[in-house]
């Protein structure tokens, strides 16, 4: 597989959200606006890519019997930078999205692409492995966040563009649901064609 | 009367799955049939009330003490980890039929981020060690409701004619959609 390809694939044909459906808290709990969907999704891509380098540099070193936690502490370590990072310098988005920043060591994204990619395949691809997976991530967040603002409160990227409310129910906890069930079901009627 | 409202509040009004989005994966994953959501809600159970009692005291005595609370999220999910390996071990051990019943969910609880976020939300929202089991215990209890609600309400998807595109996944997050809807019902319960 070519290395264009390898960065595409995590868009449509293999994309963690939409095809895979891993990682389905952050992406229910922070696409409530588009730019915190995208700044989750972002933040998840950094993880993605450092823990992936790191994680296919030292494959031959760790030894088997100890490869999740090694992964998971790897893993860990890039999501304590990201927080602590976030904190200083974007403090509004590190608020809104919370428990979910500290929550990235749990996304079954990161872990699978470490077990399944990162552990057996050189750095090079690892690390465009990662940024196309963190992608494809951001770019599902970003739809799902668009979607929901535009329905829910009737602006888009902060700019309102309607008076008055949305369809309030989008914004909330139930909304996000119903809107990511029918964005997967919208792309399994895309494949199919 | 505190803690009466920590159970109702993190049972049903800010139920864990569907107002809080924690612990989705599972909530897809094992929500087919309902004995096998029971089996998961027990294990969760079991575990996050665990797990909250042994990250609370290691946040108080050991990373508060030494000032390193920005090493939490690593020193959580490890302990966790370790956590439910070892009950997966002492299970094994001292009660097989247990071991049966709960054996195969263990391992995919360490990456349920219910657990993880049950232990980091006692710490921030600053209750005692007596307070965090209560709501860890309820927390657990309202996955365990969310689940085997949503896993009764999928075994009847077997008999209905669902459009091809929307069998699967996408069925099954409309219908926590809706459930979610009628949880919101609750809101204004407790303030």
């Amino acid at each position: 597989m070519n290395q264009l390809q390898n960065l595409t694939k995590g868009l449509l044909k293999e994309n963690p959200i939409l095809v895979l459906v891993l990682g389905t808290c952050p992406t229910l709990a922070t696409t409530s606006s588009s730019l915190n969907g995208m700044g989750m999704g972002i933040a998840t891509t950094f993880v993605l890519i450092g823990s992936n380098v790191v994680i296919s540099l030292l494959a031959n070193v760790i030894p088997d019997k100890v490869r999740i936690p090694s992964f998971i502490v790897i893993i860990a370590s890039f999501v304590t930078i990201v927080d602590l990072v976030m904190q200083a310098y974007v403090p509004d988005l590190y608020k809104t999205l919370g428990i979910f920043i500290p929550l990235i060591v749990v996304n079954c994204i990161v872990l699978g692409r470490a077990e399944a990619y990162a552990s057996k395949n050189p750095v090079l691809s690892s690390f465009i492995d990662g940024l196309g997976m963190g992608l494809g991530f951001t770019v599902a967040l970003g739809i799902l966040g668009a979607f929901r603002e535009i329905v829910g409160s009737g602006s888009i990227f902060g700019h309102k563009f309607i008076e008055g409310d949305g369809i309030l129910v989008f914004i909330l906890a139930p909304g996000a649901f119903m809107a990511l069930g029918y964005l997967i079901a919208l792309v399994n009627k895309i494949k199919k064609t | 009367m505190d803690y009466i409202l920590i159970i109702i509040s993190a049972l049903i009004v800010n139920n864990v799955v569907l107002a809080q989005f924690l612990g989705i994966c599972p909530f897809l994953g094992v929500s087919n049939k309902v004995n096998t959501a029971m089996g998961m809600a027990g294990a969760v159970t079991f575990v996050i009330v665990l797990a909250t009692m042994v990250t609370y005291l290691i946040q108080v005595y050991i990373l508060d003490k030494l000032g390193i609370a920005f090493m939490q999220t690593i020193t959580f999910i490890l302990v966790i980890a370790a956590l439910v390996q070892m009950v997966e071990i002492i299970l094994k051990k001292i009660s097989q039929p247990l071991y049966q019943a709960l054996g195969i969910f263990l391992p995919l609880i360490t990456t349920n981020c219910a657990v993880l976020g049950v232990a980091i939300l006692v710490i921030k929202k600053n209750y005692n060690l007596l307070e965090g089991v209560v709501f860890g215990a309820s927390t657990a209890l309202g996955f365990g409701l969310a689940l085997i609600i949503l896993a009764g309400i999928r075994e009847q998807f077997e008999l209905v004619d669902i459009p091809k595109g929307m069998r699967g996944v996408p069925i099954s997050l409309v219908t926590a959609g809706i459930l979610a809807l009628a949880f919101m019902g609750f809101t204004g319960i407790v303030k």
